[in-house]
């Protein structure tokens, strides 16, 4: 096969106002026509740099400062505006991580399309818009006539996704990069566009870059994986190899701290397996949901007739796609919303009968907390780590004495693993797994024993994941806190809970031992759920 | 403290403009400050042999009708119209922002009705709404402020509520819920700080916007009375010299005037960068 893009020791610095940062240090990668390579890494590994690098759609202030990227032979490492817009979009095109926000919100998608075409081709707007039309249909949007003349927000994000697709590919570029082309979109939609994508590059004979964090995802589509970290290309190999015996030490942790169906809390960050928590004595349970139902306006409920229970110490999982109503049950179970039919029992005592507005003064307050899926967007921006975690103490605790406060919060800080030096910063000169131990420690400083757990980890890198979710289950061990867990992971909720509810359109599908669930789907959606995960397996 | 200086010097390198309507801000509001002790000559006192006379080395910016110096007149005139400036806009900004807050957080029906209600206040010609309240509350100074103060209110009782709209959803105000605040410490303690900075832009704006009205009330008569050295009243006395040519009796005040206004509105853009935190890092 013949060599398609060729990049060399490529180099790329960033001026920022701390001087110059280079997030790409000599990186060299091939790919031939038709293959398709994986670029994995975690953020800021340089994996979204090399993909605008190859394209040349560095801002201004990113700037290649070595190396060489040759395009079907042509160097076009400084090559101008003249000889890059032919190329763009007709030779090389790219799928951006967020379809919604890269599409023109004010612009019908199929006019959207045929800028593409009419960019690179004299064609009539009737002949453009018979192209797209014939797009849409290669991307299998359903009833692509109507879709046509859809603004983007009428779409949903796998359909977006499908539109970016069919702009991508209608001048038939030998080249397309996808960067994080399904992250956000639920798993079996990720599964219908990757492979949908696969299908396409396949049968027209495009190479793919796909850049993504999901080692299973590439290792399902890619003949080749390149694994970056900090700007360097540590390795690269075929999925089987690089799975099974990766030779870099940044891969073994990487592939250590990815959830597989196998994978454990501890063996997430390499620790010694620990057994099962002992059973807890039977006694009278926890929470006691029943019969909870909430709708947003008319339409199908959120949620609809859902009933639970939870022991202490207990962890329960909620999984669910998007628009299954998890987050909604959450929000309800903290009473930072109404219900408007059911009722919410915690220690025998109802309170789902009192209104959210006023929930904040009530004895239970303290008892439920919520730990966020966006750590950074849950931390108010003007409060230090030690404010943010001090201010449930000050409220539910009724602490006043500024030093006790600080006291306090650095124990809980120290608990969660924060050094203390970090607690006089704000949330934006933290990191993501920083942010994250912040988010929880300020929910276990009110000393709660039920903790909402909404997502927590759904904006981490896999290893801060690992170092997180085991985090929560050794707070768990060691203070008997029941969890509520709400995720999309079927993996993280297999490993972090005994009980597992499956929701789909705001109803309960399945519920049981999460061993038994995952092992045994009784309900089909369940079973759906679990096939579309992209899986890798260690051959070794 | 540190930190946010270092901030603002980086802010300021890239911002000359900023710095420069900064410099003059601190120039103007320590001219306020000392008015009186620079001048050399008492701003009331008349010396009619003196009068009319053109800019001079004894008289920077000439003299009026009645022989008085007019750059002391206009000096010492800084510090009345800053402070009647300064004034409407916190007493404006105090209310209007903590209102719109709360509006902005309630939702509902509280929200719609303070919401008509600004809307029929801006339906008003401005101007003359502040003119009637000054003309019905008596000519004072006091009434004068109140005056800009309410006309000014719509802007920030509509901005404060905007901007807490967007933002009472956030992550951060449900984790606030969570950790057991109440709403007013929720709207003061989380959601005023965070909407600040923003607001702090349309106060700088708002100040220039003050002195002009103040300024323009005091021209037509209303507010301060003669002989006060006010820079409105400055340039509606020297107007009617104009046609025989005596331009330093207004192009003076009115130059005064004007750099004030410019000063603020420029410092308004530079301030943002400077006070919201997001942006450093």
């Amino acid at each position: 096969m013949s060599v398609l893009l060729q990049v060399d020791d490529l180099r790329v610095a960033f001026a920022t106002r701390h001087g110059t940062v280079e997030a790409l240090r000599g990186v060299s990668l091939r790919l031939d026509a038709g293959e398709t390579l994986g670029i994995v890494g975690e953020s800021g590994s340089g994996k979204s740099v090399t993909a605008l690098a190859m394209m040349r759609l560095l801002d201004q202030a990113g700037r290649i400062t070595g190396g060489s990227i040759h395009f079907r032979g042509q160097d076009i490492t400084r090559a101008g505006r003249d000889i890059m817009r032919p190329l763009r979009g007709a030779a090389m095109s790219m799928i951006f991580q967020n379809p919604r926000a890269a599409l023109n919100p004010i612009r019908q998608v199929g006019l959207q399309i045929a800028d593409v075409l009419r960019a690179h081709r004299p064609l009539a707007a009737r002949e453009a818009r018979d192209q797209a039309l014939e797009l849409l249909r290669a991307v299998q949007i359903r009833d692509p006539e109507r879709r046509l003349d859809a603004y983007p927000h009428e779409l949903s994000g796998g359909m977006s996704q499908r539109v970016m697709i069919a702009m991508a590919i209608a001048c038939e570029p030998s080249l397309l990069i996808a960067d994080e082309p399904t992250t956000g979109l639920d798993v079996t939609t990720q599964q219908t566009v990757m492979e949908l994508l696969a299908e396409i590059t396949a049968r027209r004979g495009m190479a793919l870059a796909l850049i993504t964090h999901d080692l299973g995802l590439a290792a399902r589509y890619c003949q080749r994986i390149a694994v970056m970290e900090q700007g360097l290309l540590v390795e690269e190999a075929p999925p089987a190899r690089l799975f099974g015996a990766p030779g870099h030490a940044y891969t073994r942790r990487l592939v250590a701290a990815s959830p597989t169906r196998h994978s454990t809390v501890q063996s997430l960050v390499g620790a010694a397996p620990l057994p099962p928590p002992p059973p807890r004595p039977a006694g009278p349970p926890l929470l006691m949901v029943t019969r909870l139902g909430k709708s947003f306006g008319p339409g199908a409920p959120a949620v609809d007739d859902v009933s639970f229970s939870l022991s202490a110490g207990e962890s329960l999982g909620l999984v669910g796609e998007s628009g299954s109503g998890k987050s909604t049950i959450s929000r309800l179970i903290c009473r930072l919303l109404d219900q408007d039919a059911g009722g919410i029992k915690l220690d025998g005592e109802e309170i789902g009968l009192v209104p959210a507005a006023r929930f904040h003064r009530h004895a239970k307050r303290r008892d439920i907390q919520l730990v966020f899926q966006d750590a950074g967007e849950s931390l108010n921006p003007r409060f230090t780590a030690a404010e943010s975690i001090a201010d449930p103490l000050r409220n539910l605790l009724g602490l006043r004495d500024r030093a006790e406060l600080r006291r306090r919060a650095a124990e809980f800080a120290a608990r969660c693993g924060l050094e203390a030096a970090l607690l006089d910063r704000f949330p934006h000169q933290l990191s993501g797994g920083q942010r994250a131990r912040v988010g929880i420690a300020r929910a276990i400083a009110a000393g709660p024993r039920l903790l909402v757990l909404d997502e927590p980890t759904a904006a981490l890198d896999v290893s801060v994941q690992a170092v997180v979710l085991h985090l929560l289950d050794q707070l768990r061990r060691e203070t008997g806190l029941a969890f509520l867990f709400v995720s999309h992971d079927l993996n993280v909720v297999r490993m972090m809970c005994e009980r597992t509810m499956v929701l789909q359109g705001g109803r309960v599908v399945e519920e049981g031992h999460s061993a038994q669930v995952f092992a045994a789907p009784q309900a089909p959606y369940t079973a759906a759920l679990l096939a579309a995960i992209p899986h890798f397996e260690p051959v070794a | 403290m540190n930190a946010t200086l270092r901030h603002a010097a980086w802010v300021l390198r890239g911002n000359p403009v900023t710095l420069a309507a900064g410099l003059g801000v601190l120039a103007l509001a320590l001219v306020a400050l000392l008015g009186p002790s620079l001048v050399a000559y008492d701003p009331i006192a008349s010396n009619v042999p003196q009068a009319l006379q053109p800019p001079s080395a004894a008289h920077w910016f000439g003299t009026d009708q009645l022989g008085r110096d007019v750059f002391s007149r206009v000096v010492v005139a800084t510090r009345l119209d800053l402070a009647i400036a300064a004034s409407a806009v916190t007493l404006s900004f105090a209310v209007g922002a903590v209102g719109g807050a709360f509006c902005g957080y309630a939702g509902g029906r509280l929200d719609r009705w303070v919401g008509r209600f600004v809307d029929v206040l801006m339906a008003f010609p401005l101007f003359v709404l502040a003119m009637a309240l000054v003309a019905a509350l008596g000519n004072r100074v006091e009434n004068i402020i109140y005056a800009t103060a309410i006309i000014n209110l719509p802007f920030y009782v509509r901005f404060a509520r905007a901007e807490v709209n967007v933002r009472r959803n956030q992550g951060w105000v449900e984790a606030a819920r969570c950790a057991g605040n109440s709403h007013a410490s929720v709207v003061l303690r989380f959601l005023l700080p965070n909407v600040l900075p923003a607001m702090a832009v349309q106060v700088s704006l708002n100040l220039g916007w003050a002195i002009l009205n103040a300024a323009g009330l005091s021209f037509l008569g209303l507010g301060v009375r003669p002989p006060t050295p006010e820079w409105g009243i400055l340039v509606a006395e020297g107007a009617r010299f104009i046609t025989t040519g005596k331009w330093w009796l207004v192009v003076c005040p009115g130059g005064a005037l004007m750099f004030a206004v410019l000063c603020f509105n420029l410092l308004g853009d530079g301030l943002r960068d400077i006070l919201d935190p997001r942006l450093r890092t």
